[in-house]
């Protein structure tokens, strides 16, 4: 095996970091803390103007997988907010995939500018894990089609341009069979948005739909077709755009920490951390597996499932010891005098929880292994 | 030079050959025939025919000048079939042993794990109870020792041929300073890693052929969830494991003054990657027969299931070094330098 990167490669990510160091500010952390908005528009328009996004989609430019890891590994590891970046990369490739071509030089344009974002409206308050059981309907009327229903859970869309949307079309065809999804401006009269305060600071929103009227020209990879468009946009995340490195930063705070208050020459406190250090290792070879079999030309899907399944647990046991370790400065948040890394220790306890359950939950997970990995009968 | 992490065609043939050669010459039955002792010399033979003993020396020392890739995929197979000859620390010692008769494996080397106490002994060394050579540190030298072996050794939860050896008694030579004993023990920690990556996809394969079969309440047990789930974990730290047991070869072979930046999660320093291989892979070799244990329900403590055969040394594999604390911490002073004072 071989694990070194090309030197073009290395000299991709050189620029990433470049830019990390100049546009990830202890300002914009805090920007996001402040606002519940993980999304840093000055960073996407720097790396939009340097083409650097246009460079990373899939199928657009280069789209080289390792590139793309490698953009959103560094992201990740610099603990900039790339959330927004990761969605609206992901929905261009399936735009450039899927879209017509009047879609594609109406929409692609404006996300690999850096200017535009994309929320997405798959869960709905009665559809988490189950998302192929939606209920939020389009009804064609016409040239048009008519929506109406409610989604939750729909992060971003109080910033976002965009909105991609599941929506069910035909009752009377199987559940998976029935889907249809739309790309749509969040500025199409009849959509509400309304803030949903979570844990980790982060606000995400309830969306409601009514009798939101759009063409054709919404309709992303066919009527019917939904499913086969969400598959897609799986796909191409790969588990290789972020989500499974959060530990580096949350180990780089805590240690700043341990060593400025005595903590880190106690023996636990250095076993534990050779311990996350390892894990967090292992969280990127398995990252950079699932980017070198799709640079290979196959699909990581599975893969995609147990990097994952690691590196949210990995993740979640660095935040449990580091918060254990610091005590009562594990509980001090943001700004306050003597925090653990600077409020990062308390931080990353509150958000570590959601990784195991945004974007397919761990026993999701579990039994995609345990069916197409291991072949184990489907599960009771 | 770029990314690459499947195995070369060659690997994937030497993994052929081998886990071909075990499964036909050393089905479970052998490594419980060859037990409490853990050696079956007929079985060394066969492997000494293969070429085996010698492929990772040099060739103008007479050996195959395989890479520690090569050798990690040959190491994997031994964990795989746990059989009862002394392959990876044999292989470990070669790294600076050329001797004739250790590159075609008619003598057996073995490695000295921990240096020497002040009296010159060596304890509990695994294979000490089989080879003719050992290497080591005793006091500030790392030393080679021929001696007679005891073939005999205590009887031990892995049923592995350890045994107590003297650093002073026998033919000795020095070969210099202690660090030189790095390179031996780095290679040692990464084959013994890729071995307890082995015990565990093993172990994981017993447990879901066992769970596949086995019927309750009207149905195969493994289409229980909880006992999916469980099993789920598995080629996950599986797959983790061989990827980082790859990655420290890879930085052994090619890698000289290798990154140590943690806090970047940039490591590429060879001797830090081995410590962390062997850490994980242990992990994972005593989860995987954890689990693979309980879903055979009863049977699994059955003496005559082979399950317990890994469980047992999946942990002797990973402690005979030393307790999981201690190498943790020495892994720690490489990656944040050491405690002052
Ligand atoms: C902060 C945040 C941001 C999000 N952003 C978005 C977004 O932008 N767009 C979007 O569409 N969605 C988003 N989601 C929704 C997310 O994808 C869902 O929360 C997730 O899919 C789980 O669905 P649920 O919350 O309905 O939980 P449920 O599906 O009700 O699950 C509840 C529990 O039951 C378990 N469970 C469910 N089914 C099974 C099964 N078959 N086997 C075993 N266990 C099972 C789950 O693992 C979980 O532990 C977001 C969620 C959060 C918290």
């Amino acid at each position: 095996m071989d694990f070194s990167l090309s030197p073009e490669v290395v000299e991709f990510r050189d620029e990433i970091r470049s830019i990390v160091r100049e546009f990830v500010t202890p300002e914009i952390a805090d920007r996001m803390h402040t606002t519940g908005v993980f999304d840093a528009p000055e960073l996407n328009l720097e790396l939009g103007r340097r083409g650097i996004l246009e460079r990373a989609c899939p199928g657009l430019g280069k789209g080289d997988p390792i590139e793309m890891y490698v953009m959103f590994n560094e992201l990740e590891k610099a603990g900039a907010p790339y959330d927004g970046l990761a969605v609206a990369l992901m929905i261009a490739a399936v735009v450039n995939k899927l879209g017509t071509d009047e879609q594609k030089e109406r929409i692609i344009p404006s996300i690999i500018s850096g200017e535009a974002l994309v929320c997405m409206g798959y869960s709905e308050a009665d559809f988490g894990s189950d998302v192929a059981s939606i209920k939020t309907r389009a009804v064609k009327d016409g040239d048009e089609w008519v929506i109406n229903g409610s989604k939750m859970w729909t992060t971003l869309a109080q910033v976002a341009e965009w909105l991609i949307l599941l929506t069910r079309t035909d009752l009377d065809l199987p559940k998976h069979k029935g889907l249809t999804m739309f790309i749509l401006p969040m500025s199409t009269p009849g959509i509400t948005v309304e803030p949903v305060h979570t844990l980790g600071t982060e606000i995400t929103n309830a969306t409601w739909y009514d009798d939101v009227r759009v063409g054709d020209e919404a309709v992303l990879g066919g009527e019917n077709n939904g499913w086969r468009t969400m598959t897609t946009v799986l796909a191409f995340e790969r588990g290789v755009m972020g989500g499974t490195n959060a530990g580096v930063p949350l180990l780089r705070h805590f240690h700043e920490w341990a060593e400025a208050n005595g903590v880190f020459d106690e023996p636990t406190t250095r076993e534990r951390m050779a311990r996350s250090v390892i894990d967090m290792q292992v969280a990127t070879l398995l990252t950079m597996r699932s980017a070198w079999i799709a640079a290979s030309g196959g699909m990581p899907g599975l893969e995609g499932s147990m990097t994952k399944v690691f590196a949210v647990e990995a993740y979640q046991r660095a935040s449990r010891w580091t918060q254990a370790t610091a005590g009562p400065a594990g509980l001090l948040q943001f700004h306050e005098e003597g925090a653990a890394g600077e409020g990062f220790v308390e931080y990353d306890a509150r958000h570590s929880p959601v990784m195991s359950i945004y974007g397919g939950t761990t026993e999701i997970n579990r039994n995609n292994i345990a069916e197409r990995h291991l072949g184990l009968p489907k599960s009771r | 030079m770029s990314v690459d992490l499947g195995l070369s065609p060659d690997q994937e043939s030497i993994a052929e050959l081998f886990d071909g050669f075990f499964s036909n010459e050393a089905p479970p039955a052998v490594a419980r025939a060859a037990e409490p002792l853990g050696f079956d010399r007929d079985l060394w033979n066969k492997v000494i025919e293969l070429g085996a003993p010698g492929m990772g020396s040099a060739p103008e020392n007479g050996g195959g000048g395989a890479s520690l890739g090569d050798l990690v995929v040959v190491a994997e197979t031994v964990g795989r079939s746990i059989a009862p000859v002394p392959l990876v620390d044999h292989l470990a010692a070669l790294s600076v042993l050329t001797d004739a008769d250790l590159v075609s494996g008619e003598a057996i080397a073995a490695v000295a794990v921990r240096p020497a106490d002040g009296n010159g002994l060596w304890s509990l060394v695994p294979t000490g109870a089989v080879a003719d050579v050992v290497i080591g540190v005793d006091g500030d030298e790392t030393v080679v020792v021929r001696s007679t072996p005891p073939m005999s050794g205590p009887r031990n939860h892995g049923s592995m041929p350890i045994a107590d050896r003297s650093a002073r008694e026998g033919t000795r030579t020095v070969l210099g300073s202690a660090s030189l004993f790095d390179t031996v023990l780095d290679r040692w920690k990464l084959l013994t890693a890729a071995a307890l990556v082995g015990i565990a996809d093993a172990a994981k394969e017993l447990g879901v052929a066992y769970v596949k079969e086995r019927e309750q309440f009207g149905v195969p047990v493994g289409s229980f969830q909880a006992v999916q789930h469980g099993l789920a974990d598995l080629p996950v730290a599986i797959d983790g494991g061989r990827l980082l047991t790859h990655k420290a070869a890879w930085a052994l072979d090619n890698v000289t003054d290798g990154l140590l930046d943690w806090a970047n999660n940039d490591i590429t320093d060879g001797p830090a990657l081995a410590t962390m291989a062997l850490l994980f892979a242990a992990d994972a070799a005593v989860m995987a027969t954890d689990r693979s244990l309980h879903y055979h329900g009863g049977y699994g403590f059955a003496e005559e299931y082979d399950i317990q055969m890994y469980y047992r040394r999946a942990r002797g594999w990973s402690l005979i070094l030393n307790d999981p604390t201690t190498v943790s911490l020495s892994l720690a002073d490489r990656l944040f330098g050491s405690v002052e004072g």
